[in-house]
This record gives C-alpha cells, sequence and structure tokens, in this order.
C-alpha cells in the first residue's frame, strides 16, 4: 500500500501544482471561460436581461484512481457508524460502503486499522478569500461598508484564491465552505459555495450547480458601522429590511411580467434588486447572521411577510432559547460550540446551543467564521457534544457527525451531492488519524471528488499558495 | 433536570467544606508533576494546604474523603494570559478596564488589579473547568503596565489576589501602538525609558527638585519600572517576528532584564537562543495562520519545538473567541492540540502547572502538588485535556468552589422546554 499510494500521492500533487501554477498564462482566458453544461444560455436580450450564471464555475475534479479505506471505524452521518468498515471511491464517487468490499485491481489500498472515516466536513459561514491572511488592508474585501443595503456585491468577487488559509482549512478536514459578505450590512451581499482546492481563478473553485446565498445581519453590527448615518437602531434595522424586499417585491413582478410576454424593453436590470428578486423566486437561500432569540423571531416574520425563507440562522447565539420557532419554519441554525461574552448579543451563549438545539428538532450545525475554527470544526463539535451530555441531553457521535457534515450541506442545499457517505455521492472524505471528537486527532488524507488533495504523512507534497512560496518555511 | 440536581450537589458542597477543615482526594492518579504520577495515590489538605501525597497517606478519621477512583488528579490549572474580571464584555466600553491611557504610550504604573471585579460572571465557568489561577495582564501601548495574579475564588478583591505585581508588560510587535513610527524608533524610545529610569534611580533627588533634564516618563512610571531594571521583576515583552524575539533577548541582555517573551509566533526560529538565555516563552499551539507579516512563520509546532531546544515553555489560549476572557476555560485544549503537535504530555501539563509557576516565582506556593504547597487541585473524570473530561472537583486554597455559573443557570432555564 504505501509505495503505491505514496507514488500516487506524486502524481496528483503535480497535477495541482500544475494547476495553481505551471499552465503558461496564454492559456489562462480560455479556462476561465469555459463553462459547465449546468450553466443556462445568455438572456434573448443580450446583456441587457439577466444570466442567472455569469461566472460559472470552471471546477473540474482532479485526477484520481479508484481507492479503498479498509478496516476504519466509517461515520456516515446517515446512520449508524460501521465499524471495521470499508469505503470505494471510485470516479470521483463513492461506489461502496460497507463491511467488506473486494478492491478493484487497479485500487488504491490503504489500511485504516484504529482510524476514522467522515464525510468531508462542511463550513456554512467562512470568510477566507474575502478576508485573507496576512490580514492587510489591501487585500480585506469582506465588507462592503458604504451603503447598509448591499444585495449587488458578490462575494466570488473579493475571494483571493492564493489566501494561506486555503491549504490549512484543507489540513483540517474542511472540503465545501461557503464564503459570505462580513456582517456590518443589513443586506450584505451574495455569498459563493466553493470547493476547499488550489485554483488560479475563483471560478476554478465554485461549486458546479450550487445556489446562491444572500447574507443578511441583524443586530449590533450594523447598527454599530452605520451609526451616524443610520440605520442607527434594532427599529432602524427592520426599517431597511422591509424598505429593501418592498424594493424587491415590485422589480420582481416587472420582470416576471416581462419574461412570461417579451412585450417592450425589458425592465432596467438593478443588481442589487435582481438578487433579492432571486430570493423571492426561492433560487437564493437567505443566511442570516443573528444573536438573540427575539430578533430572531422577528426576521421570521419579515420573511413571512415577503414570502421568503431563511434557510439559516447564523452565530444564533440564543437558538436554544426560540428552537421550536426555527423547528416550526424549516430554518436552521449554524452556531459556535462557545463563543460569547465578546459583546452584549453574544452574553447568553451556553455550550449546550447545539445540542438543544438538535434535541428541539431543529437543524443544528456547527460553523466556524474563522480561518482558525475551520480548521479544526471536528474539535469544536467535540465540545458541544460533550457540553450537550453534561447538560443531560444524550447527543451520539452519530447524531453529532451530522452537525459537521450532512447539516451543513442541507443548509447548502448539497445534501443530495454532499455531506454523507452513501453510494452515489461525491467522494469528499477525510480519513483522520483517530476519533474525530479526540483532541489529539488530526486529519491524515483527505479526498476531494476522489482526489486526494492532502496527505499529512507528505509534507513536500502538501499545497503551498503562491503567497507563501518564499516567505513562510517548508516544514522540515 | 440534571443541571438542577448540579446546582443543589454545589449548593451541598459549598455549605460542607466551609466546616470540613481536612480533605483527602484518595485512590486517583495523582500528577504532582513536581514528580512521577502516582497511582492510586491520596492527597491530604489541611486548612486549605496540602499536607501529604502519596499511595499510602495515613487519612484521618475526621477527613471529608473526595473519593477519586479512576480520576486524575492535578494542580489547579494556571492561565498566564488572561482579562478575567477587567474586561467583562469586550465591545462594553464601560466594562473595560485592561488598557490604561498613559503618558506618550507608557503606563508603567498601571496596576490592573486594582479594577478587577471578584463579581465577574467570566470567573465561575473559568474555575468550574479546572483554572484555578490566573494573571490579570493589562493592554495597550509600549509598557502596557502591571500584571498581577490572582485565585479565582469567589469574594473580594482582597481574597482573589496572590500576588500582584508579578510583572510588567510591554511589546515591541506594533510600532504604531508604542505611538513610533518603526520598529526601529520603538526599541530608541524603550532603551531611552530604561535609560531614564536608571537616571532617575541614581539623580531621584535632584529630579525632585527639578534639577535634571525632563526624563521620558512621569514620575509615578519611573517609579514602578525600577524592579524591573534591577531584575526583580519580570518584564512580559511581546514579540513575534524572529527579528523581535532576537531584539527582545539583546535588551534583555543589555539590560539585566528578567525576560519574559509572550506571543512568540517565531520563537521557534529562534529557539537555541532564547534556550541558551533561559528566556521563556508563553505562546500557544494553536495558531498557524500567517495573520500578519509579523507571523508569517506562526506554527501549531512552535511549543513543542521550542521544548525539544530546551526553552521554558508556558502555554497559553490562543484559538477561538475570547481566549482571556469568556473562554479562559479553553486553556486544556490549547494543552492538548500542544501534545498533538509533538509536546509530550507531561511537558504539555507542566506548561499550565508549575512551569507558570515558576516563571512567575509562585513555585513556591502552587503548580504542584506536593506537602506545603497551597491546595489548588482539580479532580478529573480523564485525561485533563480530553473534550470528553468532566472536572469534578475543583479545589482552591482546600475550598471546593464550584458552583453554578450563569450559562449553567441559562441552561437550567431553557432545557425544560424540551420535554
Amino acid at each position: 500500500m504505501k509505495n503505491s499510494s505514496l507514488r500516487f500521492i506524486t502524481s496528483a500533487c503535480l497535477m495541482l501544482v500544475c494547476a495553481t501554477a505551471q499552465i503558461p498564462r496564454a492559456q489562462q482566458p480560455k479556462d476561465s471561460t469555459k463553462k459547465t453544461s449546468d450553466s443556462p444560455p445568455p438572456g434573448p436580450g443580450g446583456t441587457s436581461v439577466p444570466n442567472a450564471n455569469p461566472f460559472p464555475s470552471t471546477y473540474h475534479p482532479f485526477p484520481s484512481r479508484p481507492t479503498l479505506i479498509r478496516n476504519a471505524t466509517i461515520m456516515t452521518a446517515a446512520g449508524p457508524s460501521i465499524k471495521n468498515g470499508s469505503i470505494l471511491l471510485r470516479d470521483g464517487k463513492i461506489a461502496a460502503v460497507g463491511e467488506s468490499i473486494t478492491a478493484p485491481p487497479d485500487a488504491l489500498v490503504i489500511d485504516a486499522t484504529g482510524k476514522y472515516v467522515t464525510p468531508g466536513i462542511i463550513d456554512v459561514h467562512s470568510h477566507i478569500g474575502v478576508y485573507p491572511a496576512p490580514g492587510v488592508d489591501a487585500n480585506s474585501d469582506g465588507n462592503e461598508l458604504t451603503n447598509p443595503v448591499t444585495p449587488n456585491v458578490w462575494a466570488e468577487h473579493s475571494v483571493w484564491p492564493q489566501d494561506p488559509q486555503l491549504p490549512r482549512a484543507l489540513a483540517g478536514g474542511l472540503t465545501t465552505m461557503q464564503v459570505l459578505p462580513g456582517s456590518g450590512n443589513l443586506i450584505g451581499g451574495r455569498s459563493v459555495v466553493l470547493k476547499v482546492v488550489p485554483s488560479r481563478t475563483v471560478q476554478g473553485m465554485k461549486f458546479p450547480g450550487a445556489k446562491y446565498g444572500l447574507k443578511m445581519a441583524c443586530g449590533e453590527n450594523p447598527k454599530r458601522v452605520y451609526q451616524t448615518r443610520g440605520p442607527s437602531t434594532r427599529m432602524g434595522n427592520v426599517a431597511g429590511y422591509r424598505a429593501a424586499w418592498i424594493q424587491a417585491e415590485s422589480y420582481r413582478r416587472k420582470w416576471d411580467e416581462w419574461n412570461a410576454n417579451h412585450k417592450g424593453d425589458p425592465p432596467t436590470r438593478d443588481l442589487g434588486l435582481e438578487t433579492l428578486a432571486e430570493v423571492l423566486r426561492g433560487n437564493i437561500l437567505v443566511h442570516n447572521h443573528c444573536y438573540r432569540a427575539d430578533e430572531m423571531a422577528q426576521m421570521l416574520d419579515i420573511a413571512k411577510e415577503f414570502g421568503y425563507q431563511v434557510r439559516a440562522f447564523h452565530h444564533a447565539v440564543e437558538a436554544y432559547k426560540i428552537a421550536e420557532l426555527l423547528k416550526a419554519s424549516g430554518t436552521g441554525a449554524a452556531e459556535w460550540a462557545d463563543w460569547g461574552g465578546f459583546k452584549m448579543e453574544a452574553n447568553d451563549s451556553i455550550k449546550a446551543n447545539l445540542a438543544i438545539t438538535d434535541a428541539s428538532g431543529a437543524r443544528a450545525m456547527i460553523h466556524s467564521d474563522s480561518a482558525d475554527g475551520a480548521q479544526r470544526l471536528n474539535q469544536e463539535v467535540a465540545k458541544a457534544m460533550y457540553a450537550g451530555r453534561a447538560a443531560g441531553i444524550n447527543v451520539t457521535e452519530d447524531q453529532a457527525i451530522r452537525w459537521l457534515t450532512i447539516n451543513p450541506a442541507w443548509a447548502l442545499a448539497l445534501d443530495d451531492k454532499i455531506g454523507s457517505i452513501e453510494v452515489g455521492k461525491n467522494a469528499d472524505v477525510v480519513l483522520w488519524s483517530g476519533d474525530p471528537f479526540s483532541v489529539y486527532t488530526k486529519a491524515e488524507k483527505v479526498w476531494i471528488d476522489g482526489a486526494m488533495l492532502f496527505d499529512r504523512t507528505d509534507a513536500a507534497e502538501q499545497w503551498r499558495t503562491d503567497f507563501e512560496l518564499g516567505v513562510v518555511r517548508e516544514k522540515n | 433536570m440534571r443541571a438542577a440536581i448540579l446546582i443543589a450537589v454545589f449548593v451541598l458542597a459549598a455549605a460542607t467544606t466551609v466546616f470540613a477543615q481536612t480533605i483527602a482526594i484518595t485512590n486517583g492518579t495523582i500528577y504532582p508533576v513536581s514528580s512521577a504520577p502516582i497511582p492510586n495515590g491520596t492527597v491530604l489538605i489541611r486548612d486549605g494546604v496540602i499536607v501529604a501525597v502519596g499511595a499510602r497517606v495515613n487519612v484521618p478519621a475526621d477527613a471529608r474523603r473526595i473519593d477519586a477512583t479512576g480520576k486524575i488528579v492535578t494542580p489547579g490549572l494556571i492561565n498566564s494570559v488572561t482579562e478575567l474580571g477587567v474586561v467583562e464584555i469586550d465591545q462594553v466600553k464601560d466594562t473595560k478596564d485592561d488598557t490604561a491611557k498613559g503618558t506618550s504610550n507608557i503606563s508603567a504604573a498601571f496596576r490592573v488589579w486594582e479594577g478587577l471585579n471578584p463579581a465577574s460572571a467570566t470567573f465561575a465557568p473559568t474555575r468550574n473547568e479546572g483554572i484555578t489561577t490566573a494573571i490579570v495582564t493589562p493592554h495597550g501601548g509600549l509598557i502596557s503596565g502591571q500584571a498581577g495574579v490572582i485565585d479565582l475564588v469567589p469574594g473580594h478583591s482582597a481574597d482573589m489576589i496572590r500576588r500582584a505585581p508579578v510583572a510588567m508588560v510591554a511589546q515591541i510587535d506594533n510600532a504604531n501602538d508604542a505611538g513610533t513610527g518603526a520598529r526601529g524608533e520603538l526599541m530608541g524610545k524603550l532603551r531611552t525609558l530604561l535609560d531614564d529610569v536608571k537616571f532617575y534611580m541614581n539623580f531621584g533627588a535632584d529630579y525632585d527638585r527639578g534639577a535634571t533634564r525632563s526624563l521620558s516618563a512621569p514620575r509615578a512610571d519611573l517609579e514602578a519600572l525600577i524592579p524591573v531594571v534591577t531584575g526583580k521583576l519580570p518584564l512580559i515583552i511581546e514579540a513575534n517576528r524572529m527579528d523581535e524575539i532576537d531584539a527582545a533577548l539583546a535588551l534583555a541582555h543589555d539590560y539585566y532584564l528578567k525576560l519574559i517573551i509572550v506571543g512568540g509566533a517565531e520563537a521557534w526560529l529562534s529557539a537555541e537562543r532564547l534556550a541558551a538565555a533561559q528566556i521563556p516563552v508563553l505562546t500557544g499551539a494553536m495558531s498557524n495562520i500567517p495573520s500578519s507579516f509579523a507571523t508569517l512563520n506562526q506554527r501549531q509546532e512552535n511549543a513543542g519545538l521550542l521544548r525539544r531546544a530546551g526553552v521554558r515553555v508556558v502555554l497559553v489560549a490562543t484559538s477561538g473567541s475570547d481566549v482571556t476572557r469568556f473562554n479562559a476555560r479553553n486553556l486544556k485544549y490549547e494543552a492538548g492540540n500542544a501534545v498533538a503537535y509533538g509536546m509530550t504530555h507531561d511537558d504539555a501539563l507542566r506548561a499550565v502547572t508549575l512551569t507558570p509557576a515558576e516563571v512567575f516565582g509562585l513555585s513556591d506556593r502552587i503548580g504542584s502538588l506536593q506537602p506545603g504547597r497551597d491546595a489548588n487541585v482539580v479532580v478529573w473524570s480523564g485525561d485533563p485535556f480530553e473534550f470528553s473530561t468532566v472536572v469534578e472537583h475543583v479545589l482552591i486554597k482546600g475550598r471546593e468552589v464550584q458552583e453554578p455559573s450563569r450559562q449553567d443557570l441559562l441552561i437550567e432555564r431553557y432545557r425544560p422546554r424540551l420535554k
């Protein structure tokens, strides 16, 4: 196993290097204009008509070979763990899972005795790329703080693919992340769902077919940022959201009518309202930064007033106080394990939040909001799981793994593709050195679409961003 | 339900310890830290002080017994960089007492513990998770002020403060915060200040008469820095880039300072120099992001590499939110991650107990389980660094101090909605 696996890694990583640096510059435009099959044709009126996908994904899975991981504890996030299980990755998909699988003749076989396999971790709240490292003003591109309502901006236009936080997140088992604009605005802009892969362009990281999200924010941040020009109060915040949705509603009607009969000139495009109208049509998912229980309840009423869904509240520090409302509205809660105390609206943080949210029947998930935390979301879930148990809620490991994988996949409407270990799903898989809920455990190998993109045992072949070359020393 | 029971137990424990003068923690695996672990050992405590530790300890008949069968017993953890009690909610200005205004970015006279709020809600969750002692540190400027050490006992400030000051705090990592425009200017300002302290020591009477040149800091600050230049009070310097660490070492050499490095992102690149100069480093094991140009080579192996080179390492919390306050409790996980990245478990436990006690000159009282030491003791259900482990007993000076935190009360209030 050893020799063949090492050879494999070498070739995969050569490809990886090719994808990041060695392709001649002249080839770049051709690459980046190539469209995936799921991008719709341009609108009939050319550029005056919205194109649902003007920045299409150019991601293609990295080369892979059939891989069989044997004798692992497989936490599937779709049912009970399989002890001494095997999993076969082939053609980018999970081809088989079970107690015993025969290896195809050309497969790389990995003995994982004593180790664990989980689905790739999914982080629904990341600012990697838009707030890259080093944190310098020149690259600080996460918050368009020029207007409290900026649905016209798209996070992907700020993402720096050479952010050194990316390879570190991958090394923590993170395979998919939603990059959001910051929370300074009431409506901050569109999010983008990215695969944690090396690429010269953000298009090369975009998860094919993933829906966009819309970032909204409650509470202290917008009212602090806009103190002098407004909104400066929570009631000002709510008036701001409602005013935006009123405009969006009228814009959607105009365009829906024109799309139905194509009479006369199309209405004038407005980038911001276009995004909001897509929310009202159910094509863009709302991700709402909100800490306090009472504010989440109000945001749910606003959603009802204008006929959209809040897909998930993010941070949701007080979700445990209104978990039954979240359950009733089908809204998820993306939470930290233990962040709190840094501002008034984070003052009621409890470590049992995830456990109580989950036990109440609402969809609970971990999130990072931090390139540091994103590397250890398994540890965050461990804290939350054991805190739940200490509070008398019997959270099993099989339940807790869902907070890391399938529940965030649901929040991104990608749960048919990723988030669990089931035959036919994308082969996004992490091999852990031990129980992922132990402080001593590390991700050893990470596959995305069946390609091994990280191997801790081979430092020389690990992904290094352009930025790091010559300034960040290679590990010896 | 269980939260309610826990609270009842807490209250009972608090009520009984008042009368129990002798406590025996029996049958535990004892980690004295100052010596090898003792399986099935006993820690005997009388009047707040450890009187015996070992496999064969006679337990007096009237002793209150804590059965630690299958448990781990360690010294209480020491968190060496905190704002516990001086910052309640970071974004609520009125609750922040960690940063002085100072005079031209020098606040040497600032005694941060004079703003300590013993009623802070951050104390209970911190001690309930095994931290018994904290260094409270000031922030900001070139010279931030003086740090003090507190035990996390309920009561008044006088009950909590163990020793103050234990160190002076400075930084050479940010020229702007120091009121200068460049690192080199910062170092010059610092040397001028230390020279002026020496001048003031020699010509204090003349200074008081107004018969000297003007000095770079007010009298109170110069006065506060005397123990630093005489090598009596440690000077904690925040330094991250390799050359900053080297500059701090040179300064310590030239001025005979008792230097402690905090931050130390790239300290592993100067490990041999630090070891040779016997300078301890306060650092974490969970940061690996080149988050600034001064921390490009920050890595999780830092603590382990320093230790291997013979540097005294104190682990402090670096990852997550509010690790110096609300989540100061998470120090144990920093230690667990240090082990995952190359430190031995023994070294990591030492780095949150005995080593900080030694570095801050407190090891004659705390940091280890030995006869004569204060009974700052924690009983854990298992490995102190593991997420699955529960803290079962926390004793500070022999007093059982667990009580429900605000967070426990919120859980108790909202959990019953489930049923």
